[in-house]
């Protein structure tokens, strides 16, 4: 064999191990630059200043950064996106591996990857026009004659929950179908043969035996809810308020993109600060996510 | 308990009701949102709307700035990710030995596509924008989003690198092929359907990505005014099809919004088919070797 051969077959060797490597350079490149973006402000305003107090006003004469209400927003907005969405969407998944004849799983299973592939700012154009509307109605019936309240239009915390809602169904479906799937055959036919009717079996063997993987379907969903920015910043309302259904409020996304266009100096780094607030989230579902993985790993 | 009471069965037609309320709300929440944005959106859809750029002297809307950089970014992003995305996948596959390094790598993939795309654009913005002086450009996005969709080129290629059957790369090694031979000859075209699969996969997430673009490529809906000035666009400021949709839905247009929006589910209709249609080619072919 040729030596020249030898030296392209090492020089292409170590091409492909530098591209498998990216991935791991892009995700220290990210950490660090989410770190190294996002202290200058925390040093300057102070960690207790920042996170624990409630005014946010960047821009004013003299500027505060508390972001504790946006903080509380995504968490209080996320938990409950997944109240309202979990059940539709493990039930859907229950209807697509466990109860639908043939003919209609064909027809819901795409409808779910479509829902998936529809880009964030559809969902955003469409809570505007649609549940917004319908919202501020509802507002207007809950606090007629009330003086204290102040009216949002329905740009609030419940119409972003409901966007967020749906926006997690196809995540939670997918791995949610996945693991009901992989639950073994005879756990079923032992549920049958025991007198069991198939929606007892369903409830009480196959959501159960599947339950490490719903679990993981449902981190997912928190990442793919605490992430979204593009979808709820036109129907939040945008102002930092304490997490009330009918209040007008910011989550950590959306005060970002709502921001970062006309900021500028300590705000600019603070609305950073935001961004690692959220990085630090994502990476604590991640690690989350990796353990409950490698649970449902061991139980099959 | 017992199962024969006939208590059970109420709850039993409940559950199964709710099972199949969800089903239908899922298939009628997709039936409704194309059925609205498609009668909300036909209306602006024009000649002028698919053919222009936005005008204030004429009172005119259209959207082929945001079309023609949507391309752009597509076809940048692609070249530059499709090359390493299908590398690394080779190297997990082919090259690496399970252990420290493989699980890594995982690791990172997993965590990359757990990333939401607002972090992807605060990320873009610091190292691509400002660290490597691209300031808001198609590169800066384009490069952006490279990292973004890493993690699906990576791992749709490494399903597909896989299912080539073992007995295809010990022939080659029997004839005395070296590694990198049988990748180039056998391995990879073996696994292009999957290869494919994965590219489109990746445009459906970049034509439908807002949130890492808007800090990143920017809001411009400026065309390349002459031939020399096609390839320098990609350091100017470019918005794609969802940042012309954001921005005109801030600003109240829902109409122009709406024309977008049916654009964009139309082109992520086509290329679901397409999916569809690769992948079923796929097992059909796997089907008959076996």
């Amino acid at each position: 064999m040729s030596k020249s051969k030898n030296k392209v077959e090492r020089i292409m060797s170590y091409i492909f191990f530098i591209c498998g490597i990216v991935a791991i350079a892009a995700v220290f490149a990210i950490t660090i630059y989410m770190i190294a973006s996002g202290v200058p402000a925390i040093s300057q305003i102070g960690l207790k200043e920042m996170l624990f107090s409630t005014e946010w006003a960047p821009t004013a004469a003299d500027p505060k950064y508390g972001i504790l209400y946006i903080i509380l927003t995504s968490i209080v907005g996320t938990t409950l996106a997944i109240i309202i969405g979990v059940p539709i969407a493990v039930l859907t998944a229950v209807f697509l591996s466990e109860i639908a004849p043939k003919p209609l799983a064909k027809v819901v299973k795409p409808a779910v990857e479509l829902l998936a592939g529809i880009p964030s700012v559809v969902y955003g154009l469409l809570g505007i026009l649609i549940i917004k509307p319908i919202i501020y109605k509802i507002e207007l019936l809950v606090f007629a004659g009330d003086t204290g309240h102040q009216m949002t239009g329905g740009a609030n915390l419940i119409s972003a929950v409901l966007v967020l809602a749906v926006m997690i169904l196809p995540t939670v479906i997918n791995v949610s179908q996945t693991s009901l799937q992989a639950v073994p055959k005879h756990l079923r036919s032992s549920s049958y043969a025991l007198g069991a009717t198939k929606i007892y079996t369903v409830f009480k063997v196959v959501i159960p035996s599947a339950k490490s993987g719903i679990i993981t379907a449902i981190v997912m969903g928190v990442g793919r809810a605490i992430g979204e920015a593009m979808a709820i910043t036109m129907v939040a309302g945008n102002s930092v308020n304490l997490p009330l259904p009918f209040n007008s409020v910011r989550f950590l996304t959306t005060g970002i993109v709502s921001e970062m266009s006309y900021s500028s100096g300590l705000h600019r780094q603070a609305l950073f600060t935001i961004g690692l607030v959220l990085f630090v989230f994502i990476m604590l579902i991640n690690v989350i996510l990796n353990v409950t993985l490698k649970k449902a790993g061991d139980d099959e | 308990m017992t199962l024969y009471k006939k208590k059970k069965r109420p709850a039993d037609m409940l559950l199964l009701g709710l099972v199949y309320f969800a089903g239908a709300f899922t298939a009628l929440l997709l039936l409704g949102i194309i059925v609205y944005v498609a009668a909300r959106g036909i209306g602006s859809i024009d000649w002028t709307f698919l053919s222009t750029v936005k005008s204030v002297a004429k009172g005119t809307y259209g959207i082929l700035g945001y079309m023609v950089n949507t391309l752009y970014i597509i076809i940048i992003t692609l070249v530059i990710a499709t090359p390493i995305g299908i590398g690394a996948a080779v190297y997990l596959c082919e090259y690496a030995k399970p252990g420290k390094i493989v699980s890594f790598i995982e690791f990172a993939t997993e965590t990359l596509s757990g990333i939401p795309s607002i972090i992807f654009g605060l990320f873009g913005m610091a190292f691509f924008g400002v660290s490597c002086h691209l300031g808001f450009s198609i590169l800066c996005g384009s490069l952006t989003l490279t990292i973004m969709i890493l993690p699906i080129i990576i791992r749709t290629t490494q399903e597909a690198i896989k299912t080539v059957p073992e007995s295809y790369r010990q022939g080659a090694l029997g004839l005395g092929a070296e590694k990198w031979h049988i990748i180039r000859t056998i391995v990879i075209p073996s696994a292009l359907p999957g290869i494919v699969t994965a590219v489109i996969l990746a445009v459906g997430r970049i034509v439908g990505e807002s949130a890492a673009l808007l800090f990143t490529a920017g809001s411009s809906y400026i065309l390349p005014k002459t031939l020399a000035s096609v390839f320098p666009h990609i350091l100017e400021s470019g918005g794609t099809m969802t940042i012309g949709l954001y921005l005109e839905m801030s600003e109240g247009n829902n109409d122009n919004a709406f024309g977008i929006a049916l654009i964009l589910i139309i082109l992520v209709l086509g290329i679901n088919a397409l999916t569809k249609l690769i992948s079923g080619k796929l097992s059909k072919k796997q089907g008959s070797q076996e």
